[in-house]
């Protein structure tokens, strides 16, 4: 085999590599946002996701216990955030600050013990005979388990989303709260469950960078990775076949960033590590041009506070 | 009729709810038989709303029984609601704009059957009642008439044997209108009870077979309302006589003072209507009505008019002057002031107390401002005014504007406009889920208001109302507009007509469309 094709190949796997984390976050917030809920806490719950499937790992040697840790932990946060702005009706976009914040913190007073420690990052599971096809093989069947279940779920969100009643409730519930209570929907639960489900989806997210990505610890790790997914959900207009590609799109472009920088390319590093940012800004810009076409799929109640009256 | 016939389908016995600091039903009393059509009547916040939420398990009384075909049930959820038979169609639609009709009807559903078989029941029972609709398309592209037929579609698959009305046709056309009765009477025949709210009094005589009327959340009275004329419902319903507004008040019709000239606009997007060379002209002291069912181009035009949407300068003029590039700041500085058709959030801020409210349309026409500093005293002694004299009830300018019931806060954002007796008002629905008294105080005070030398300009879907205060009618439909015909020239099918575009002359009816421009007449 050429060299160069190794190298595409390289490059293909550590596109897989970023994308997976951030189609984690995004799927969930997804789900989150068509229920009518705005989850600006992102970051910090992949924070906390991550320190928390580290120090699983740590402490079982388990990184699958790891990954659990970091789902718990990341609904964990969602629950309080839930409580603040579902219960206590507070506002969802200064809680959601709020939780970020308190993301940062927590996760580095919780992983100030844990900076320098190495641990077995997640196995790669190659699927017999499919792996061994050349080119193509390691390039699709050669993964973690978690690179498997970010595809599963986007297939799963979509039938669920689409093609399921408990779907049609949490669209029904997003779309317009009120008509949903009038006709009988417990509203407040089911945005329990689906904010619930973001953080989770959250923590997973993190527990990937800090269990495949770089098998470490170190604080704020995420980098903006959570804004990253948020900015995602939008892009991709709440479907999930659109997140999978914005997922891989934004995966790409941080990857190209780091060959280029890797290549020598004569721009300062600084401005190539802006590029993914950047790339986001680019595209929301683009995307709320066109207003009506960000209204037809945005969730209508999303972010507003909902009082159940009678 | 036979034997089982005499338990009655659903009755209330002394039925209390209080809420802090009101008590919405003071012991009400009601009893719907089978097959029977029974009104409820009452004025806003008579506690009609209550009681029907209370049969439809949305609330829960404080005290008293609910029994269903004899039996004291408790009915703690909309979904317990359905499984005894009850359905409800709402006034504010509980619809999801976004989804289609079929997903829609299935939500209302307690347990549906499969997408498919669902949509093969649904088209059975569009067949059997008459009610045209396509389930695979998204609910916001239908027009209001079609959206309430969702609603009566999702509740009549579930066989109801007591059906909820709630102003069923207080957004309907006379002939979508005339459809409903017949699906309701053809219900009826079939032995399903129908409980009907309306303020329209006409209505309620033709359809309905009893009445039980609230009165400040108690029992005034029952009574046959074949038997009783408008007036006498009317005035239990109020608890003394209103006076009936007089239309047709001879006016001396003056200079043009709005006029739009070949006004047309591009759809704004697909789910818009483009609007098709329209021009209209309003004098002084003469009041125009634009009837139209909704979604023809009501909100395009009405955004045209307020300065919502900018065109060129001459399209739109103000007393000869044009205004068309101009923004609803400016327009109102010049004379025009505008009640938008939704009360809450485009009419008013729901947070925001009456005086700021008042403030936020008032500071381009009245003294509230100084040094760019708010005068607060002259906005409270502004909103007390309009909360006095169109009777507003609520608890003082410093009351939220959400926390007003429709009615009350209709009266007031109406008020804040006819408060500051502008040159132009432009108005729609002004009296939409409004009780009679109140809606009475509103015709009046535009009357007044023509009567002064403004020019009115109704844009309604409640042909009564056009009929009772305006002076010439038109109506718009897919974006254009038909002439405008003297009132006393038209019936009210015609005007039905108008709405569905067919021209007056085509439909065999022959009539001049007055085409004055300026020459002061008397419009009887």
């Amino acid at each position: 085999m050429s060299e160069s094709v190794l190298m595409l190949q390289a490059v293909a796997l550590t596109i897989i590599g970023a994308a997976t984390p951030l189609l984690f976050a995004a799927l969930g917030e997804m789900v989150t946002e068509r229920s009518g809920v705005l989850n600006l806490g992102l970051e910090g719950m992949m924070l906390i996701g991550a320190v928390a499937a580290f120090a699983a790992t740590v402490v079982s040697g388990n990184p699958y216990l790891g990954v659990l840790a970091g789902a718990a932990a990341g609904a964990l946060v969602a629950l309080l955030h839930g409580l603040l702005v579902l219960s206590l009706l507070a506002n969802q976009v200064a809680t959601g600050l709020a939780m970020t914040l308190f993301g940062v913190g927590l996760s580095a007073l919780l992983g100030a013990g844990f900076v320098g420690t190495t641990i077995t990052p997640l196995p790669t599971l190659a699927i017999p005979l499919l792996a061994d096809v050349p080119l193509l093989g390691s390039l699709l069947f050669d993964h973690n388990a978690l690179v498997y279940l970010s595809l599963l779920l986007v297939v799963g969100l979509s039938l669920f989303i689409y093609h399921t009643r408990a779907g049609l409730i949490l669209r029904a519930v997003g779309e317009s709260p009120s008509s949903a209570h009038a006709l009988g929907y417990p509203v407040i639960r089911i945005r329990y469950l689906a904010l619930i489900f973001g953080g989770a989806m959250a923590g997973v997210g993190g527990a990937y960078l800090s269990l495949v990505s770089t098998p470490m610890w170190s604080e704020n790790m995420t980098a903006g990775r959570g804004w990253v997914a948020l900015a995602l959900v939008v892009f991709a207009s709440w479907k999930p076949g659109r997140v999978l590609a914005g997922a891989y799109m934004f995966g790409g472009v941080t990857i190209l960033q780091l060959h280029g920088q890797g290549m020598g390319v004569s721009i300062p590093s600084q401005f190539l590590s802006m590029l993914p940012y950047l790339a986001t800004v680019v595209v929301l810009v683009l995307i709320s041009r066109d207003s009506v076409k960000l209204r037809e799929n945005r969730p209508a109640s999303l972010g507003r506070v909902f009082r159940p009256s009678a | 009729m036979t034997t089982q016939d005499f338990t009655p389908r659903l009755q209330l016995q002394q039925v209390v709810k209080a809420f802090p600091g009101c008590l919405a039903n003071d012991r009400v009393d009601l009893r719907v038989m089978p097959g029977e059509i029974h009104a409820l009547l009452g004025e806003n916040g008579a506690g009609k709303s209550t009681l029907v939420k209370m049969i439809f398990g949305l609330l829960r009384p404080d005290a008293g029984t609910l029994s269903w075909e004899g039996e004291t049930v408790r009915v703690e959820s909309p979904a317990r609601a359905r499984q005894l038979g009850i359905g409800m169609v709402f006034q504010h639609f509980s619809l999801f704009e976004a989804l289609t009709v079929k997903e829609n009807i299935a939500l209302g559903m307690g347990n549906p059957p499969p997408m498919k078989e669902l949509e093969r029941q649904i088209l059975a029972v569009e067949e059997r009642y008459g009610l045209p609709l396509d389930p695979n398309r998204a609910v916001h592209s239908l027009s209001v008439g079609e959206k309430q037929r969702i609603e009566i579609v999702r509740c009549l698959l579930q066989n109801p044997r007591l059906l909820i009305m709630d102003e069923p046709t207080s957004v309907l056309t006379p002939q979508e209108a005339d459809k409903l009765f017949v699906t309701l009477r053809q219900l009826r025949s079939e032995g399903c009870s129908i409980l009907y709210i309306s303020h329209k009094l006409d209505e309620v005589r033709q359809l309905c077979d009893a009445a039980t009327i609230l009165r400040g959340g108690r029992n005034v009275g029952t009574c046959v309302p074949a038997e009783e004329t408008a007036a006498s419902m009317a005035a239990l319903m109020v608890g003394e006589t209103i006076e009936v507004v007089e239309s047709g008040v001879a006016v001396e019709r003056g200079a043009v003072r709005l006029a739009l000239r070949q006004v047309s606009r591009p759809a704004a997007s697909a789910l818009a209507v483009a609007l098709d060379e329209i021009s209209l002209e309003v004098h002084s002291g003469e009041i125009v009505g634009i009837a139209g069912v909704a979604g023809n181009g009501q909100a395009e035009l009405l955004e045209a008019l307020s300065g919502e949407w900018l065109c060129a300068a001459d399209k739109v003029s103000l007393d000869g002057q044009g205004v068309g590039h101009l923004g609803p700041h400016k327009r109102r500085q010049r004379g025009l002031c505008f009640v938008p058709e939704e009360r809450l959030g485009h009419g008013s801020v729901p947070e925001m107390s009456l005086h700021d409210n008042a403030l936020l349309s008032g500071y381009s026409r009245q003294p509230f401002l100084r040094r760019g500093f708010v005068r607060q005293g002259a906005v409270k002694d502004f909103a007390r005014e309009v909360i006095d004299r169109f009777d507003v009830r609520c608890s003082g300018f410093g009351a939220a504007a959400g926390s007003l019931s429709g009615g009350n806060l209709q009266k007031f954002i109406v008020g804040r406009e006819v408060h500051q007796t502008p040159e132009v008002l432009v108005i729609a629905q002004p009296t939409w889920g409004v009780d009679a008294g109140a809606a009475a105080i509103i015709h009046r005070s535009l009357q007044a208001l023509a009567a002064q030398g403004t020019a009115v300009l109704v844009v309604s879907q409640d042909l009564d109302e056009l009929m009772l205060i305006s002076h010439r009618i038109g109506a718009i439909c897919g974006g254009r507009l038909s002439p405008l015909y003297q009132r006393n020239d038209l019936t009210i099918e015609e005007v039905g007509l108008l709405m569905t575009g067919t021209a007056l002359e085509t439909a065999g009816v022959m009539y001049a469309a007055d085409h004055s421009r300026g020459d002061a007449h008397v419009a009887s």
